[in-house]
């Protein structure tokens, strides 16, 4: 059993990527759940949503996870909540800030001694695509430091997942997950 | 007007929401009168989006209430149409006047309920407070524990509701968020098979058969009411299970997908089990088998049909096991829960009368979680080595403050 926990602010897509990472993890015939905490949120709430991923079908429902993974895609969060919480000795974190990961644990010592990966999500996203949506940057770096799929074959399946979008925002997604995959660290 | 076919993977990734719309659209459902609220508004918004993109011929009726929603769906069963509609909670409650009309006057629709907790105070997450409020009302309620069930359990409901010998109106319902949020993976029906399961709407004394003029709404007093009732009741208790378990039969023979009106996991050589609806049953179904590797013969009985209540199939699935736990994920309301007090009538006049114990747990939306279960078998196992129940009848399951136990 895989699971991710992302940590997202209501309306930067968070729900829309753990779908959208369980809709192409599913065609390789793997089992997979995605949901989300909500209540009353308003955009710009912070919020989490949850990947789980097996061999074997999923029974488990319950909302709590010791994750394997972590994604944060809000810079503040990593002050704000406690993105650590309910860890693993060997979880793996995936956060978004415009600093580098020495300087990101320095400024958060929870961090330390954890596998810590960082990336500027909100930059990418925003260079690429135009708006901070950082979810699908998020999944190229997810790809880069779990070696899950290969890159190419993410991106094609990603096309279809987003294929209701005009094409211009398509390709610049593909950037997006590309850019991301090349610049996690 | 024509419409299109819908071109879907064998399997899709779907929310029960989705699953639920989805399978309205290819029940091709004549008339949906629909109110949003959360978190079942994806149903009906996707039934509208399906139908403004041209996947179905019907028609959405917007309304002002649930209440209007269901005498819409009402007005429009009665007419002679496939009528579909969904709510939850505080909306439910809303409609509850109009169920009983919905059922009296014999009219098959489909609601789906997405559960979740009534005010006060107001919350939006999942329990089983709206389902129980509707277990009175004469309708079939269908409880799905996964998106998959949520979009299988429609088809069967359409077919049993819509059968002559029952018309009777059917409930599916799925957890808030649990199911109604949570994407899957979902193996889906071609449109055609999915809809040749149901096949075509075949009215019966529908009031647009100008030939035959009929009379929906009368008023009986003490001269006819009671007959009315119970036949009403005549029919759920006599026709209803046999109709369902023939759509169960024929689902399986086109799916592979199995469904009983009583769900038995584990249960073949079990001491302990937990009774319990919804996307628990699922999660106890995992915990019960890490039980069973370390020693406890651990099992899961979970409801597929709530109504008719399924008392002599319960009989059956709880069998030879020593000690019971019901779970009721509703406030009781000053009594034990419902559940337990359901169950409790069913096992009384058997000779192998289990240790039985009533836990409320998940209010609100309050986790479940397997390390709840865990202890709850735990200390089912204590009560079949003690002999007896040992603890008080009635506890509390992941609630905060000091230990809450009654009974």
């Amino acid at each position: 059993m895989l699971e991710i926990r992302w940590h997202s602010r209501a309306g930067q897509g968070a729900v829309t990527g753990a779908k959208g990472l369980a809709d192409v993890i599913s065609t390789t015939g793997k089992d997979v759940q995605a949901f989300a905490f909500y209540g009353s949120a308003k955009r710009g709430a912070a919020m989490t949503a949850y990947n789980r991923v097996d061999d074997e079908p999923i029974m488990n429902h319950e909302k709590y996870m010791e994750p394997d993974f972590v994604f944060v895609i809000d810079p503040a969060l990593v002050y704000t909540t406690d993105v650590t919480i309910n860890a693993k000795e060997n979880t793996v974190f995936i956060i978004t800030t415009h600093m580098n990961t020495e300087e990101l644990i320095a400024s958060q010592p929870k961090l330390e001694g954890k596998t810590v990966y960082t990336l500027d999500c909100i930059k990418i996203a925003q260079e690429t695509i135009g708006r901070a949506i950082p979810n699908t940057p998020m999944l190229g770096a997810f790809m880069k430091i779990s070696e899950m799929y290969d890159i190419e074959f993410f991106k094609e399946n990603m096309k279809r997942v987003l294929g209701k979008l005009p094409q211009k925002i398509i390709d610049a997604n593909m950037l997006a997950i590309q850019r991301a995959y090349d610049e996690v660290k | 007007m024509a419409f299109d076919k819908m071109e879907l993977r064998d399997i899709e990734v779907w929310d029960g929401n989705f699953a639920a719309a989805q399978a309205l659209r290819q029940a091709q459902v004549d008339v949906v009168a629909a109110y949003p609220i959360t978190p079942s508004t994806p149903i009906v918004e996707g039934y509208a989006k399906f139908l403004a993109d041209g996947y179905v011929e019907g028609e959405f009726v917007m309304v002002e209430s649930e209440h209007a929603a269901m005498s819409g769906c009402i007005g429009a069963a009665a007419a002679g149409g496939r009528v579909a509609t969904a709510t939850s909670s505080q909306g439910f409650a809303l409609m509850v006047e109009t169920l009983y009309q919905a059922s009296g006057m014999r009219l098959p629709i489909v609601l789906n309920v997405v559960n979740r907790a009534l005010a006060a105070p107001l919350n939006v997450n999942g329990d089983h407070s709206d389902m129980y409020l509707g277990r009175d009302s004469g309708w079939i309620q269908f409880d799905s524990y996964s998106p998959q069930e949520a979009y299988d359990l429609n088809f069967i409901a359409f077919k049993v509701s819509e059968d002559h010998d029952v018309r009777l109106p059917a409930m599916v319902h799925q957890d808030g968020f649990m199911t109604s949020h949570t994407a899957q993976g979902v193996k889906t029906m071609d449109d055609d098979t999915a809809y040749n399961f149901i096949g075509d709407y075949k009215p019966m004394n529908d009031m647009l058969d100008f030939d035959h003029p009929v009379t929906y709404g009368v008023q009986t007093e003490e001269d006819w009411h009671f007959e009315h009732k119970a036949r009403q009741h005549n029919d759920l208790m006599t026709k209803v299970f046999p109709k369902i378990q023939t759509a169960f039969d024929d689902f399986e023979k086109l799916t592979g997908r199995k469904y009983n009106i009583v769900e038995s996991y584990d249960m073949d050589d079990a001491d302990v089990t937990v009774l319990c609806m919804g996307t628990s049953v699922e999660t106890a179904r995992e915990v019960a088998k890490e039980m069973r590797a370390k020693g406890i013969k651990a099992g899961v009985v979970g409801i597929r049909v709530f109504r008719p209540f399924p008392f002599e199939q319960i009989k059956e699935a709880l069998k030879g096991v020593k000690a019971i736990a019901v779970l009721d994920r509703s406030a009781p309301g000053g009594t034990p829960g419902a559940m337990f007090n359901e169950i409790a009538g069913a096992l009384y006049n058997t000779d192998d009368r289990a240790l039985l114990s009533g836990y409320i747990y998940g209010l609100g939306g309050r986790d479940l979680t397997k390390a709840h279960l865990v202890d709850l078998y735990t200390e089912l196992q204590a009560n079949v080595d003690a002999g007896k129940v040992t603890t008080p009848l009635q506890q509390f399951i992941g609630v905060r403050g000091p230990k809450l136990a009654f009974l």
